[in-house]
């Protein structure tokens, strides 16, 4: 949509060839400009500015649509995969939604890797039993898949599929397990993924790719976590999939910022208790948590997990 | 003589012109006063807010992930639609979305509990007031006018389109997130500063033009004040003159607040509210929050 050039707008072609004479050859160009800046630049007057703006704005806004119709939309296509787990699919409206980006967090050892697992397989069952009947791609940048724990779980939660003959190869032949070593490597994959037909994403743990650009300023780190998680989300909105992403926790830093100016001065002393309590927090910063749609927040409670869910 | 009565003329047209398009304090008293609030769904919230979200005002309510920022936006654009015999406006809203956050099951969910509500707390009168067909989770979902923004380039696109747009009655326009776009792809500060002034003008220009709310959603950064870090809402100090009034959420142990951190009418104040399968609500007493940021 920014992308789209001038020149095919239907300007006045006076106004046009002023327009790619300044070099303002895409929406992109001329929506970045203030007003002013150009009315400086094509040397026009402000009228002439603002008709040629709308116009253009009017061809690079993205279409309307009703809420209504986009309800109607979801219940074409399904819209969720759902997990199995009652408490969990009913919180949800279904389950795992298409077209959004949802995050598994919890501390090591809880069972995130085995509710991919799960979740792959879930993706792969043929529609009669529930499944999508899909590919799906499983990211692991920590090589924690083990496919005898695939089978494992396939053989005890769908015997009946899996004990028929070849059933086990083709469920395991459509989960394609990547292992990219580096940060530009997992990038690469990812644009990959746009020419492939797929049903589910997992994307295991990416945490562990940028630790070893911690040292760097955050900054740079911010910057570096920026072009996969918005192409993960655009991903997975145009090809309307579920995409599954897990997340460390780590320990909260001493120096960690929690408050904003109007809570500072007051209780120093419960801000600390606070702190001891709840010290693991999501790992990756606020702007990717800002991006995702779902975060799956699991937690054990005397010895079970439970997932929790904050939308 | 005639050069006097000349100057007295001509400082007669001089003062009219003045007063062309211009209000006295009374006229706009009057109309504030009939202007009727947005609703958020806690009694609470409302009431620190003057009745809740005001029209003709640009509202900015900003948080960390995950406290409710995007469920008080479709909270917002579902009661701009209460209808006028049930005490709301009876409007329509348009959602620009920007982050892809807005779930449309999840707005099903909170105009089912609206309407809920809404059927609870006018159970007395014996009639219906309304014809049953306009309570229908439908037909407040048909009201909801969705774009899907995915660069700032289109955000800006919208906005200007908007001008346009709004030549149909519009009551409520929700941006979810004014943020998110331009925190990543532009790397010369002043030009964004610049943008987002122009940006910022036009949706207040639109306020008072067709006499709507303006709800803009901000995400978090933080900011080295006073030889410490905290948390700040993003875009700079120039954006927060943009907004009318502004309101942070927060977490406040385990509840959630919303502080009223800027308003040229309302008091600095806080109010806990609660986010709840129907949608935003008062706290009651076992509300729970989950430890996790």
């Amino acid at each position: 949509m920014s992308n789209k050039l001038i020149s095919q707008m239907g300007l006045p072609s006076s106004l046009a060839n002023v327009f790619s004479a300044r070099n303002i050859l895409t929406a992109k160009d001329a929506l970045s400009l203030p007003e002013f800046d150009l009315m400086a630049l094509l040397d026009v007057d402000r009228d002439q500015v603002r008709t040629a703006v709308a116009r253009i704005s009017e061809i690079a806004c993205p279409p309307c649509r009703t809420a209504l119709s986009l309800m109607e939309d979801r219940a074409l296509t399904g819209g969720y995969l759902p997990t199995r787990l009652l408490g969990l699919d009913r919180a949800l409206r279904g389950g795992i939604p298409f077209g959004a980006l949802t995050e598994l967090v919890g501390p090591s050892g809880i069972g995130k890797t085995q509710f991919c697992l799960k979740l792959a397989l879930l993706a792969a069952l043929p529609s009669s039993y529930g499944g999508l009947n899909g590919r799906v791609i499983y990211m692991d940048t920590e090589s924690k898949f083990h496919s005898t724990r695939l089978i494992e779980i396939g053989r005890s939660s769908f015997p009946h599929i899996f004990n028929s003959e070849g059933m086990a190869q083709e469920m395991a032949g459509r989960i394609i397990v990547l292992r990219p070593a580096s940060l530009d490597e997992l990038t690469e994959r990812y644009v990959q993924m746009l020419f492939v037909l797929l049903n589910l994403a997992i994307v295991n743990f990416m945490y562990g790719l940028h630790r070893e650009n911690e040292r760097s300023t955050t900054g740079q780190k911010q910057h570096s976590c920026h072009l996969p998680l918005s192409f993960l989300k655009s991903l997975a909105e145009f090809s309307q999939i579920p995409i599954v992403v897990t997340n460390q926790v780590r320990s909260q830093n001493n120096y960690e910022v929690v408050h904003y100016p109007f809570q500072g001065n007051t209780d120093r002393t419960s801000c600390m208790l606070e702190k001891l309590e709840s010290h693991l927090i999501a790992s990756l910063g606020i702007q990717w948590a800002h991006a995702v749609t779902i975060r799956l927040i699991f937690e054990a409670h005397s010895g079970q997990y439970t997932p929790q869910i904050l939308v | 003589m005639s050069a006097s009565i000349a100057m007295a003329e001509s400082s007669r047209s001089g003062a009219h012109a003045l007063l062309d398009g211009a209000q006295t304090a009374w006229d706009m008293l009057s109309e504030e006063q009939m202007q009727k609030p947005i609703t958020t769904g806690c009694e609470e919230l409302d009431t620190i807010l003057g009745g809740g979200i005001q029209c003709k005002a640009v509202t900015e309510i900003g948080g960390i992930p995950g406290i409710g920022k995007t469920q008080l936006g479709i909270q917002l654009a579902v009661n701009v639609q209460i209808p006028v015999q049930y005490g709301g406006l009876g409007g329509k809203a348009v959602y620009i979305d920007t982050e892809g956050s807005f779930m449309v099951e999840r707005a099903h969910q909170i105009i089912e509990g609206c309407i809920a509500d809404l059927f609870e707390k006018f159970e007395h009168r014996k009639q219906s007031l309304v014809c049953p067909y306009i309570l229908q989770p439908n037909s407040f979902l048909a009201n909801i006018f969705y774009f899907r923004v995915c660069s700032y380039t289109e955000q800006i696109a919208a906005v200007n389109y908007l001008e346009k747009f709004l030549e149909e009655h519009k009551d409520i326009i929700v941006v979810d997130s004014i943020t998110f776009h331009f925190r990543r792809d532009f790397d010369d500060l002043a030009m964004r500063t610049r943008v987002l002034g122009g940006m910022s003008s036009k949706l207040m220009r639109f306020t008072k033009k067709h006499n709507l709310a303006v709800v803009l959603l901000n995400q978090v950064t933080t900011k080295f004040v006073d030889g410490s870090f905290q948390l700040t809402l993003a875009l700079g100090d120039s954006w927060s003159h943009a907004c009318t009034n502004r309101i942070i959420l927060y977490w406040n142990g385990n509840e959630r607040h919303a502080y009223i951190d800027k308003s040229p009418s309302l008091r600095s104040a806080s109010a806990p509210f609660q986010v709840t399968s129907k949608g935003i609500r008062n706290v009651t007493s076992n509300c729970k929050r989950v430890r996790m940021m």
